[in-house]
């Protein structure tokens, strides 16, 4: 390549840069700009407020009558609980995928493309109606309902509109994200190499740990990244499963720019947002790194 | 009629790949002894089931019929991790997500010995295979020979009291690969391992083993030391399979075998009359007739001198090629030339005869 290439280059992916810049950097500078403006009187933004971050703020503490600054958590447990929300989904969807990916990645090549035509029809429904779908298998009257309430031994059970229906219904939602990218890389693995530990004296524990998940490793990472973070900004599921009692982030930004009215408010969620996830993606980065990017 | 001094006892073992009318006989009716402490080698063509017999003793297959025992304990229903064999195998399968070190460390860890201990044992295996400016390299960024050896550090760290290996040596240059066969025999002696050994190389198996098995197509034709199987090879294809040798066809007649190129050989060797047989001889047990021996006429193709011997390639009666390897020669008299007419004597002690 000759001295000017890095400049043929740039030339080269202008054009992809500039819509890029165009449909992404923008609105998420407008958005960034207006998440420090004041709302407008019914609808919308008052363009002309002095910038501040007052909205911010309002994450954490309240103003007192008097003007004294009270610590409010209500937004906080919300953004506290969306996170442990898709940590625990992402969690789930690790030790449920795991093992899904294993076995199919063992049978023969026909049902291999059976199982994952299976794992993908799913997507042929809309979200909205699978999630409805889980809102009658567990209503309280239902079958799964008389289930859980016979062999649960302490006390009766409430499977809808809590914490424990979101999670159902984000696993349910997110699994195939795990699956996928997991499975994908052991179709790659050489098998072999589980023999060598075998002989090694590796007990079929020591196998998995020590060598079939290091290899796998590559997928869980790119499922946990395709699961955390659009649960982090799920709202359809936590709407109907959660009852609109228990809020997630995705919620809470919906509602300030549906009832609430506060656009600014809702823009310096989503903000918020967007900012816990990157920390997710560069600790991700830097823990790759760290492990010799090797793998 | 488990033999107490057998390290690996395989009994009638046979298997097949695949089911009902497409299956693949790979090993028929299988059986040896093998003796604790001993260079054992198993030497064949490819595909004739050396790698499928390494595997069942591992514990990677499942024997249709038959039994393995390992220190006179069946094996064959145990998992290959509690098996106490460790193997070299013949694409290495090291664990492309550890340096060269770990690699060879894991079986020490499994062992959960020491830290101090597991260092120290890997370094003196990586030592050993010359590997241990290698430690901290990732398998992909060595060559197949480092790769290779990196594969048998890792096999020998644990100290196993039997090791397979599957051609460990097949990828080093021939340097480093006779220096390797040393060093493995020493090993071998001094840590008194019992060795299964896999090779392509008669040469490599007649130098190191105690004992050769050699296979075709399923089954074990001979099992013998280096020098019976080289010196009285029990069947035609192990005959040719090891070392050069020609092969002369003939027939018996009475008392003596009347061979296609003219010449006749005295004694029927035990085949009746009217027999079609194959008449093998070394190229360095035949030589050129002395008056009054017995003798048959040949046209010298080729005369090579090889320093300690003249390799002469001759032409027969009947067109075929026959090789004699002349260590008199060169004693005052002048190798014979090319064109020249010689003539061959067959010592009666030095022939093979074979049903053909
Ligand atoms: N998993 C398998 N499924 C079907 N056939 C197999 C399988 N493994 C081996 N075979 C067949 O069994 C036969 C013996 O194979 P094996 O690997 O034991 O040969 P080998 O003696 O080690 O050959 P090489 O010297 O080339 O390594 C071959 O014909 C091979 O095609
Ligand atoms: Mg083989």
């Amino acid at each position: 390549m000759s001295a000017a290439s890095p400049l043929r280059r740039m030339g080269l992916v202008a054009p992809a840069l500039v819509i890029v810049l165009a449909l992404v950097g923008v609105p998420l500078a407008i958005m960034a700009w207006v998440s420090l403006l004041e709302r407008g009187a019914t609808i919308g933004v008052t363009w002309d407020s002095a910038p501040s971050f007052a909205n911010y703020t309002r994450l954490a503490w309240e103003e007192d009558f008097d003007g004294t600054m009270l610590l409010n958590p209500t937004y906080l447990i919300i953004q506290l609980r969306s996170v442990a929300q898709a940590f625990f989904t992402t969690v789930l969807c690790v030790l449920l995928g795991l093992p899904v990916a294993l076995w199919m990645s063992s049978l023969s090549k026909n049902q291999r493309d059976i199982a994952v035509l299976l794992i993908t029809i799913p997507f042929w429904t809309n979200l909205l109606v699978r999630n409805y779908a889980w809102l009658i298998i567990l209503r309280e009257d239902g079958a799964v309902s008389h289930f859980a309430n016979a062999v649960w031994p302490f006390g009766p059970v409430q499977l809808l509109y809590n914490d424990t229906a979101i999670l159902i219904g984000l696993v349910y939602s997110f699994l195939p994200f795990m699956i996928l990218p997991i499975y994908s890389g052991f179709e790659k693995f050489d098998w072999r190499l589980l023999e060598a530990a075998y002989d090694l004296g590796a007990n079929r524990r020591q196998a998995l740990t020590r060598v079939v998940i290091p290899l796998a490793m590559p997928g869980i990472i790119a499922g946990s990244m395709l699961v955390f973070i659009p649960s982090l900004g799920s709202f359809v599921t936590a709407a109907i499963l959660g009852g609109g009692k228990s809020l997630m982030m995705g919620n809470l930004i919906q509602l300030q720019f549906g009832q609430s009215r506060n656009w600014p408010f809702g823009a310096a969620l989503s903000v918020v947002l967007l900012a816990l996830m990157m920390l997710v993606l560069v600790g991700l980065a830097l823990w790759r790194n760290r492990q010799g990017g090797k793998i | 009629m488990t033999n107490p001094q057998s390290a690996i006892s395989v009994q009638s073992v046979s298997k097949s790949f695949g089911r009902g009318d497409s299956a693949i006989k790979v090993l028929q009716d299988v059986a040896v002894e093998i003796g604790t402490r001993e260079f054992f080698t198993l030497l064949g063509p490819s595909g004739c089931g050396k790698t499928t017999l390494l595997r069942l003793i591992a514990g990677f297959e499942e024997l249709d019929s038959g039994s393995i025992l390992i220190d006179g304990e069946r094996v064959d229903h145990l998992p290959p991790f509690r098996r106490p064999v460790n193997t070299v195998f013949q694409n290495y399968a090291l664990f492309p997500h550890l340096s060269v070190a770990q690699n060879v460390a894991f079986a020490l860890e499994m062992q959960s010995l020491s830290r101090a201990e597991v260092i120290r044992r890997a370094g003196e295996a990586l030592e050993m295979v010359r590997m241990a400016a290698f430690a901290n390299r990732k398998p992909s960024e060595l060559s197949g020979g480092q790769q290779q050896r990196v594969a048998l550090a890792r096999a020998l760290a644990p100290r196993p009291k039997v090791l397979l290996l599957d051609e460990p040596l097949s990828a080093l240059d021939l340097k480093l690969r006779k220096q390797m066969q040393i060093e493995l025999k020493q090993l071998q002696a001094e840590a008194g391992i019992t060795f299964v050994f896999v090779t392509h190389d008669q040469e490599e198996a007649l130098t190191l083993s105690d004992r050769i098995a050699v296979m075709q197509g399923g089954r074990i034709l001979q099992l013998d030391t280096p020098r019976a199987i080289y010196e009285r090879p029990s069947h035609r294809f192990v005959a040719d399979f090891i070392g050069d040798i020609n092969l002369l066809e003939g027939k018996v007649d009475g008392g003596a075998i009347q061979l296609d190129c003219g010449a006749s050989v005295a004694g029927n060797f035990g085949h009746a009359p009217g027999d079609r047989v194959t008449v093998a001889i070394r190229p360095e047990r035949a030589r050129l007739a002395k008056s009054g021996e017995g003798s048959f006429a040949a046209e010298v193709m080729h005369s090579a001198y090889l320093g300690t011997a003249t390799l002469l390639q001759l032409r027969l009666a009947d067109g075929r090629e026959f090789l004699l390897r002349e260590t008199r020669i060169g004693e005052g008299a002048a190798p014979p030339e090319k064109g020249s007419r010689v003539s061959v004597h067959l010592p009666d002690s030095a022939l093979q005869v074979f049903a053909a």
